[in-house]
């Protein structure tokens, strides 16, 4: 068995469409893996209940998947996490799960998050937080945490998740796994649950730069049920760049300026190092309102969560409370004991930053921050064609380090968001290995490439040469797979 | 104190009559069973998304140039947040600062800005006393949420009820005409605010103003404006104070009670909408729009006044489309006739004949044709026959549902008697009859004219021109 | 900064209730994070255009075609508090 879960998801494809392997035989096995789940990353499993009708796959013909909890599914309870949508289950299919439903992949479950998204650790998860196979005192990173804890515990082959402000690369990177948070509107928003409508959008957790590029392939395109949706002009190729002779890798100054943990930059330099053994340049670039980011993020994406929020009430589905009282009773006691507190905590920053007297000082000022932003990364790929940073300054942490600071939590995001806010494509891929500050094991550390709008196939084909020079094989060793 | 003038602007929500709702494909829904025109969209489940309809963007464009308004290049949708269950999203998407449509102007009244937007679900109150106050607890149906709206806002240019009632009228009859809504009170597919304050006359500035709702037919409007101004010049005529507030007509007996507001803090919390990209009329869009532009009443009504049609007529004509198309033709084909006549018969001899026969002036098939109305006119012009008589064909037209009018006169022997000779004899007849009236008549009351000229018109069967009557009696008195 | 009743003022707004505690810490942690983003407060952004997409779309519209609705059952069935074919609330109450 430990054969098959090893094959990646395009080694899979390839070996069922030779007919060297029975998809139905290889499904089993991975459901198989997905119920001995000990790491609280899936909330429900395919087998669980019995209304997944609407998305049994007749014969897989590519990889079973896990989706992120976010991602609305007909007659399968989904949550975002969140304690409000207990035993919710949506009457439609998100068009994300319908494209891989469409591709042939059957559904393996669905995975733990942090409440709506909203987190870095997956600690903000109403249904317990999800342990880092790596090190299971550790957070797996949030929000899509049980999606990269599923791909890195070997409980799923591959795996969808959102990215708001780094939150399918973080995961990533603290799971030695491969992330990709593609340009906004590569890939439908519709039927993900909104967290901050102008940021999230969904991407690949693969073990391999391949298996990214596969799933980008059947996820991306232009969907009728969402405004905001491009897709990807030609598509999706496999990549298969052996070297980075002739491209440009920029290091913005201000970002290396900022606290980095000491293992983290070791393995950052390492990487630089092989980008110029494969042929690759390193130069230094200027993003000098990427500092900001984190300010002009910690208003927008609340302020769009507190109004898309505003929707679960009580009225049409999900959790009611306070239902014997008046209409005003019901909506309080509803959201109070249906909201976590980082949910609360959020909902009132961006209701602030909205509200009369705040809004320009607040949101105006940080969507002009957001201009500047993107102006600098424009500015930045007119000499260089990739922007690279750590994906995260440390290691994974240890579950609880973080809860009491939140802005502590926040600024863990410091080198995911400012390509959120400029809408612009990126990937983590697993560099190495090092200790936390302060010692303990031997940990993933994610590094982050940055690329114009839409230049997704070209991050595919650079991120693939360097996964392929860095050679990265190591396994987590707490969870068997 | 000098006298207090009514300052009074409308905002009337428009409902396009589209297929489909604003930002779903749910169909429109008219008196159906609560909740069957529902999707995820329209219901706000978690995840989904608006998309706009694009055939709602077209009749708003074709609001906007009827009001002569100035079309945005670019405009954008805003979230308005506000908590309440017809409100799913708890949120409107509608027009904030950037209106498709703003500075225009219909008649005398500036428009000062038109918006997209889309309507809320229906809200049905259950309790002892059916009111919002005391009421156990209310049940949604989501039917009408998500209509698309024309939000239309004028400036505070009218200066009274009946006034504003008047170019109410004008505004759905405009709108009506668009063909791009049912515009009907009753039914809300046309709902009318009013913004009420008073000020000393000559005065430029603005008195504190209320806002009147619910008052879902323009006799309702006018007598809600009316009910307000006498209120408001009463406080301030003895000293008092104007509060803003929004104001529930009831009509069952047209008293206004301040509504409780949705959200009392009425922070509405705009900003704009991250699901929507920004809506920039193309070229294409706007020659379309204005292609599907009728004449609309204003300048209809303006038009006939040109051709001698007084004004309260040339409005009659404006309202009833076609009317006015019966006129356009007849006058055009009639000759010797006047339009300013034509006009008169229309709105006077045919409608009161199709009133008779129990037939509206919104015919689909005409109850006449052009060429036999001219005909009509014509010979009554010509005092071939009376004006009686003319209208006695008419009824025949209609009744026979067409017909040769120099047939049914001849059939009907109506033609004005020719012959002087004949006449002269009735009316010597007819004044021997009447010694007593004519005798008044010598002694100065011409009133008792009446009786001989009666007397003669029966016996001629109305056949007699009235004026000639009228010189053959005076010259033998 | 964030004082006490701007908390209690924006909890309102947001349909939340809070607790004595609740509120405490809210004022706290809500003015810690606000002093850190109040940092873009201080940046000249004059002339600067906001930007609230960065996709470069405009008039993505939907023919106007009618689609299946939900069978009513289908649309009641998540709710609640389902009575009559519609969604049952609590009624507003005077204040
Ligand atoms: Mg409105
Ligand atoms: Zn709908």
């Amino acid at each position: 068995m430990a054969s098959l879960l090893d094959l990646t998801a395009l080694e899979a494809r390839e070996a069922m469409a030779a007919g060297d392997l029975d998809a139905t035989e290889y499904t089993a096995a991975w459901r198989e893996a997905a119920a001995g789940d000990e790491l609280n990353a899936y909330l429900w499993r395919d087998g669980d209940s019995e209304e997944a009708a609407a998305i049994a796959v007749e014969r897989g013909s590519i990889a079973p998947i896990a989706v992120k909890d976010i991602f609305c599914t007909e007659g399968v309870p989904t949550t975002a996490g969140s304690r409000i949508l207990e035993g919710y289950r949506p009457p439609y299919t998100s068009t994300a799960v319908q494209k891989l439903l469409g591709a042939g992949a059957p559904i393996l479950g669905k995975t733990n998050m942090d409440e709506f998204a909203m987190g870095s650790s997956n600690e903000n998860s109403a249904y317990g937080p999800v342990l880092n196979p790596w090190d299971r005192e550790r957070v797996p990173g949030g929000s899509s945490g049980g999606s990269a804890a599923v791909v890195a515990g070997g409980l799923a082959p591959w795996s969808i998740g959102t990215d708001t402000g780094g939150s399918i690369r973080q995961p990533a990177a603290f799971c030695g796994i491969v992330g990709l948070k593609p340009t906004y509107g590569a890939i439908s928003r519709y039927g993900m649950i909104a967290f901050a409508s102008s940021l999230d959008q969904c991407g690949p957790l693969t073990r391999t730069v391949s298996d990214a590029a596969l799933l980008l392939g059947i996820l991306q395109g232009r969907d009728p049920l969402d405004s905001t949706s491009v897709g990807l002009d030609g598509g999706v190729s496999l990549p298969d760049r052996q070297d980075l002779l002739g491209l440009r890798f920029g290091v913005p100054a201000e970002l290396a300026r900022d606290a980095v943990d000491s293992g983290v930059r070791e393995v950052f330099e390492r990487t630089l190092r092989k980008i110029e053994d494969l042929g690759g340049e390193i130069a230094e670039v200027s993003l000098p309102s990427a500092e900001h980011g984190i300010s002009a993020y910690y208003v927008i994406a609340p302020a769009e969560a507190s109004s898309n929020l505003a929707r679960y009430d009580g009225v049409r589905y999900g959790m009611r409370a306070g239902g014997d009282g008046d209409l005003i009773e019901m909506y309080e006691t509803t959201r109070s004991e249906g909201f976590g507190e980082e949910v609360k905590r959020r909902i009132m920053l961006g209701t602030y930053a909205l509200s009369s007297g705040y809004y320009e000082a607040y949101y105006g000022q940080a969507q002009k921050v957001r201009t500047r932003i993107a102006e600098d990364f424009s500015g930045a790929f007119a000499g260089v064609d990739f922007v690279v940073t750590p994906t995260a300054p440390s290691v994974a942490f240890k579950l609880g380090e973080k809860t009491d600071d939140p802005l502590a939590m926040y600024l863990n995001d410091f080198f995911t968001v400012p390509m959120s806010l400029a809408g612009i494509p990126a990937i983590s891929i697993p560099a190495g290995l090092a200790a936390p500050e302060g010692g303990g094991p031997q940990l993933p550390v994610g590094f982050q490439i940055a690329a114009p709008a839409f230049a997704e196939q070209r991050l595919l084909d650079a991120a693939y040469a360097l996964e392929q020079g860095i050679g990265f094989d190591a396994r987590p060793g707490g969870a068997d797979g | 104190m000098a006298e207090l003038e009514a300052v009074i602007g409308l905002e009337i929500h428009v409902q396009l009559a589209t297929k489909t709702k604003m930002f779903c494909g749910c169909e429109l829904s008219f008196g159906e069973e609560p909740n069957v025109h529902t999707c995820p969209i329209c219901l706000a489940h978690p995840g989904v998304l608006p998309v706009p309809n694009e055939q709602a963007i077209r009749y708003a464009l074709q609001i906007g140039l009827a009001l002569e308004c100035e079309i945005a290049p670019w405009s954008i949708f805003h979230r308005k947040n506000y908590f309440y269950p017809d409100s799913p999203k708890a949120y409107q998407i509608s027009q904030y600062d950037i209106p498709i449509a703003s500075n225009g102007k219909l008649g005398d009244v500036r428009i000062h800005r038109a918006h997209l937007e889309e309507d809320a679900a229906k809200t049905i109150h259950i309790g002892e006393s059916g009111r919002i106050h005391g009421s156990a607890f209310s049940l949604v149906d989501f039917n009408r949420g998500g209509t698309p709206l024309v939000e239309i806002v004028t400036e505070p240019d009218l200066r009274g009820a009946a006034e504003a009632a008047e170019w109410a009228r004008l505004l759905r009859e405009t709108v009506r005409q668009l063909g791009v809504s049912d515009v009907n009170m009753e039914e809300g597919s046309l709902r009318v605010d009013a913004n009420v304050s008073v000020r000393p006359a000559g005065s430029e500035e603005l008195g504190t103003k209320t806002e009147l709702k619910n008052m879902n037919s323009f006799r309702f409007l006018q007598r809600g404006i009316e009910a307000e101004l006498e209120r408001q010049r009463e406080l301030v005529g003895s000293g008092g104070q104007v509060v803003q507030e929004t104001l529930h007509f009831d009509p069952r007996d047209g008293s206004l009670t301040p509504l409780r507001s949705k959200e009392e803090a009425h922070d509405y919390r705009y900003f704009p909408e991250p699901d929507l990209v920004p809506l920039t009329p193309t070229e294409e869009m706007l020659r379309e729009a204005r292609a599907a532009l009728p004449e609309l009443p204003a300048a209809r009504i303006e038009r006939y006044e040109e051709m001698g049609v007084p004004t309260d007529t040339a409005t009659l004509l404006a309202g009833a489309p076609q009317v006015a198309e019966l006129f356009e033709e007849t006058a055009d084909e009639v000759t010797g006739v006047e339009p300013r006549v034509v006009a008169n018969w229309l709105t006077g001899e045919l409608t009161a004949t199709l009133r008779k026969h129990g037939l509206r002036e919104d015919w689909r098939e005409r109850p006449v044709d052009s060429s036999s109305f001219a005909r009509v006119m014509e010979m009554v012009e010509a005092k071939r026959i009376s004006h009686a008589s003319g209208k006695e064909v008419l009824e025949i037209l209609v009744a026979e549902g067409g017909g040769d009018p120099d047939a049914i006169i001849e059939r009907k022997g109506l033609a004005q008697m020719s012959d002087s000779g004949e006449l002269e004899a009735i009316v010597e007849k007819a004044m021997a009859d009447n010694p007593d009236a004519v005798e008044r008549v010598r002694e100065g009351n011409e009133k008792a004219i009446g009786a001989i000229v009666g007397a003669i018109m029966r016996e001629t069967k109305g056949r007699a021109d009235g004026g000639e009557v009228n010189r053959l009696i005076r010259e033998r008195l | 900064m964030i004082d006490r009743d701007q908390v209690l003022h924006v909890a309102k707004l947001a349909r939340l209730r809070l607790s004595e505690e609740d509120v405490e810490r809210m004022v706290g942690e809500l003015s810690g994070i606000l002093d850190h983003v109040d940092r873009i407060g201080n940046l000249d952004l004059e002339g600067v255009e906001p930007t609230s997409h960065v996709v470069a779309l405009e008039n993505v519209l939907r023919a106007d075609e009618p689609w299946q609705s939900l069978p009513r059952d289908v649309a009641l069935a998540p709710a609640p508090d389902p009575s009559d074919g519609a969604f049952r609330v609590p009624s507003p109450q005077a204040e």
